[in-house]
């Protein structure tokens, strides 16, 4: 039964907010059913519909997926935004890579002890501005094109953009030193399917408070 | 220029054996260079080899991979070892990064600190036994093939066993009660490729020893 791709995870970014912007990016609507208590999670567990007891799941093309990575290859490959072939996907996975690894840091960054809050900021910055985002502003500037990888919108542009937005919420001026970045934010942000993806009341989520914190303490 | 692939990163398992794993599995002859001390990351650094500035790094077809995703997963493509669709791909994906989480597990087990290490031996038996091995199990079962996915051999194949491998060295009865893992791993084992990869001599490196751990973590820090 072919319908809309069915996300089941909390209602926040996590590890399922990539997919919501991969989708959104693609122009594929979906729909999401919450996870809000440990009960939940544990009745989703005791369906068998996640294959390792973990979300992400999404329910898509009559599969029930589960890990992130394995879910947003198969979206990217199927709507066309993994590259043309096997040399443009292996740079679209590093690129990819690179920006799973500085999002991984941001995103945990709200579950650290708080008296470690501040160091690790300092550290997520530090790698951000020397590590990962000259590789990006590099490639840009190389090869002069619009997009990250054979002049076409990919995964790695729109994974890089949610990046972007993820620094610029720990520190507002984080892309100073990256003016090619900057013009590919505004570019990138300007595309229709993106674009609406940005706008108030869409699916995208804000980032963790606090308060979110304590649920997804109490529902893992 | 040999055109064989070369490999850049310690000799030690780590992040790169399941890429040996998976070279070795398709027949693919590579190269190592190792890094022995923190001046010879540096060096590599220095070069613009690492593209994030870390290891493992594989050069290979004219690229200069990092990522051990990205390089596994352009060898699986290469050499026709990731399906035969998108929909094979997306379980192949799914088991192996099911796989990959546990290997984590038992390639961090070195590196926690003393008075963590007996709980951490225990989430890894849990984990595993409870977690990931019946999935595998059941997947055999429901279709009562030789391979993962596809009746095929594929990258799934090879990086389960890997993982089996080492799980055993972790707790060596870890697998009593999924017989259907017992003759995989024996099954696999024997595809002559992976056979050779086996044997004493070649690429595939030991288990970390606790002595060794101080010295990788001074190329570190």
């Amino acid at each position: 039964m072919a319908g809309k791709p069915k996300l089941h995870y909390t209602k926040g970014r996590g590890k399922m907010e990539s997919i919501r912007w991969l989708l959104a990016a693609a122009g594929v609507e979906f729909e999401e059913e919450f996870i809000e208590t440990k009960e939940d999670l544990e009745k989703l567990r005791n369906d068998g519909s996640l294959l390792f007891q973990q979300v992400p799941m999404v329910e898509i093309d009559g599969m029930k997926m589960v890990q992130t990575r394995a879910i947003l290859s198969y979206i990217a490959a199927k709507y066309n935004l993994y590259g043309k072939d096997l040399k443009e996907r292996a740079w679209i996975d590093m690129y990819v890579e690179g920006t799973t690894d500085l999002m991984g840091m941001i995103m945990y960054l709200p579950f650290q002890p708080a008296d470690t809050k501040e160091k690790n900021l300092a550290l997520i910055i530090e790698r951000v501005t020397t590590r990962y985002f000259p590789v990006y502003e590099k490639a840009l500037k190389d090869h002069g094109h619009d997009y990250l990888v054979g002049n076409k919108l990919s995964w790695a542009d729109i994974h890089l953009l949610e990046a972007i937005l993820m620094a610029e919420e720990c520190k507002p001026d984080i892309l100073s030193a990256f003016p090619l970045l900057q013009a590919f934010k505004g570019r990138t942000s300007n595309i229709p399917t993106i674009k609406k993806f940005l706008q108030p009341g869409s699916q995208r989520k804000p980032p963790a408070d606090e308060k979110f914190v304590a649920v997804v303490r109490k529902i893992f | 220029m040999s055109g064989k692939p070369k490999l850049y990163y310690f000799n030690a398992r780590g992040r790169m054996e399941s890429i040996r794993w998976l070279l070795a599995a398709a027949g693919v002859e590579f190269e190592e260079c190792f890094l022995e001390t923190k001046d010879d990351l540096t060096k590599l650094r220095k070069d613009g080899s690492l593209l994030f500035q870390q290891v493992p790094m594989v050069e290979i077809d004219g690229m200069k991979m990092v990522q051990s995703r990205a390089i596994a997963n352009y060898i699986a493509m290469k050499y026709n070892l990731y399906g035969k669709d998108l929909k094979e791909r997306a379980l192949i994906d799914m088991y192996v990064e099911a796989v990959i989480d546990l290997n984590e597990l038992l390639v961090t087990h070195p590196f926690q600190p003393a008075d963590k290490k007996e709980q951490h031996f225990a989430t890894i038996v849990d984990k595993a036994t409870n977690r990931y091995f019946p999935v595998y199990e059941k997947v055999l079962k429901d279709h009562g093939q030789d391979f993962l996915v596809g009746n095929r051999f594929s990258r799934a194949d090879v990086q389960l066993l890997e993982t089996l491998l080492m799980a055993e060295e972790c707790k060596p009865d870890i697998l009593a009660k999924f017989p259907l893992l017992q003759s995989f791993k024996a099954r696999i084992s024997n595809i002559p490729t992976i056979k050779k990869f086996l044997q004493p001599g070649s690429q595939r490196k030991p288990p970390l020893q606790e002595k060794d751990v101080p010295k990788l973590m001074k190329i570190f820090h």
